[in-house]
């Protein structure tokens, strides 16, 4: 992870199409500006960036289950819950599958456990529409980094 | 007035905060209610759910914008709901 450039999901572990499914693992750095305000001499990791690191392997997953066809954009964030702490150095199992695949929406149900522990979970739902200008090519080079599979990427 | 209308009222006032009883038959989504492009996926997220269907509303929004089709067809409550009964009178054929 690095937290203060937003790239959350350090590696795709699985995807299962037919499951509509994604596993990825992000790893706490051990140190970060972040932990300099949240908070001073207790670094955690806020929740509001365990839900973007949510929010990313549900996007993730849509744009494979979609084959980049469209990006999607966060629209909203239900019943989220932060069961634990997550201090640096920890290495966070990420599971994101598909709800429903509306028409111009997406939901998706995310957790996040550390050590097999839940650290926390939501429903979220996203926007999906064409890929503004620009911005599709980077899309697809992060995706490549992370390793998601080749064949969701031709 | 019939049990869709009821449950897509229902929605609509759940998830935008409006009033039950302002919402009718007549009611423009849109221009009667104040209802946003976002919040309608909202509404459509929750419609999908409630009735086991997936409401077009990117084909709807595709034919108004190109001005194939008034906003009225689709987006005044009584049409809105004919279309939900539509499409689930096709899922279950």
């Amino acid at each position: 992870m690095r937290l203060e450039y937003f790239e959350m999901i350090d590696e795709v572990a699985s995807f299962d199409a037919a499951g509509q499914a994604l596993r990825a693992r992000a790893r706490v750095p051990l140190a970060s500006p972040v932990f300099e305000g949240h908070f001073p001499g207790h670094p955690l990791v806020p929740g509001v960036l365990l839900t973007e690191t949510m929010a990313q392997a549900s996007g993730y997953l849509v744009l494979a289950l979609t084959a980049f066809a469209h990006m999607p954009f966060l629209m909203a964030v239900d019943k989220a819950r932060f069961r634990t702490f997550v201090g640096p150095g920890e290495t966070l199992d990420v599971a994101a599958e598909l709800d429903v695949m509306g028409s111009g929406y997406a939901a998706t149900r995310a957790r996040i456990e550390s050590g097999g522990k839940p650290v926390c979970d939501a429903h979220l739902r996203f926007k999906i529409m064409p890929f503004p200008a620009g911005m599709e090519e980077g899309m697809r080079q992060r995706a490549r980094q992370i390793g998601l599979i080749a064949e969701t990427l031709s | 007035m019939s049990s869709t209308f009821e449950t897509v009222a229902g929605i609509i006032a759940e998830t935008c905060d409006i009033p039950r009883e302002q919402i009718t038959p007549e009611s423009h989504a849109i221009n009667d209610l104040g209802i946003d492009s976002l919040a309608f996926l909202d509404i459509a997220f929750a419609i999908d759910k409630a009735f086991g269907i997936k409401l077009p509303l990117e084909q709807w929004t595709q034919e108004v914008n190109e001005g194939k089709a008034p906003a009225e067809e689709y987006f005044v409550m009584k049409n809105l709901v004919a279309r939900i009964d539509a499409l689930v009178a096709a899922k279950n054929a």
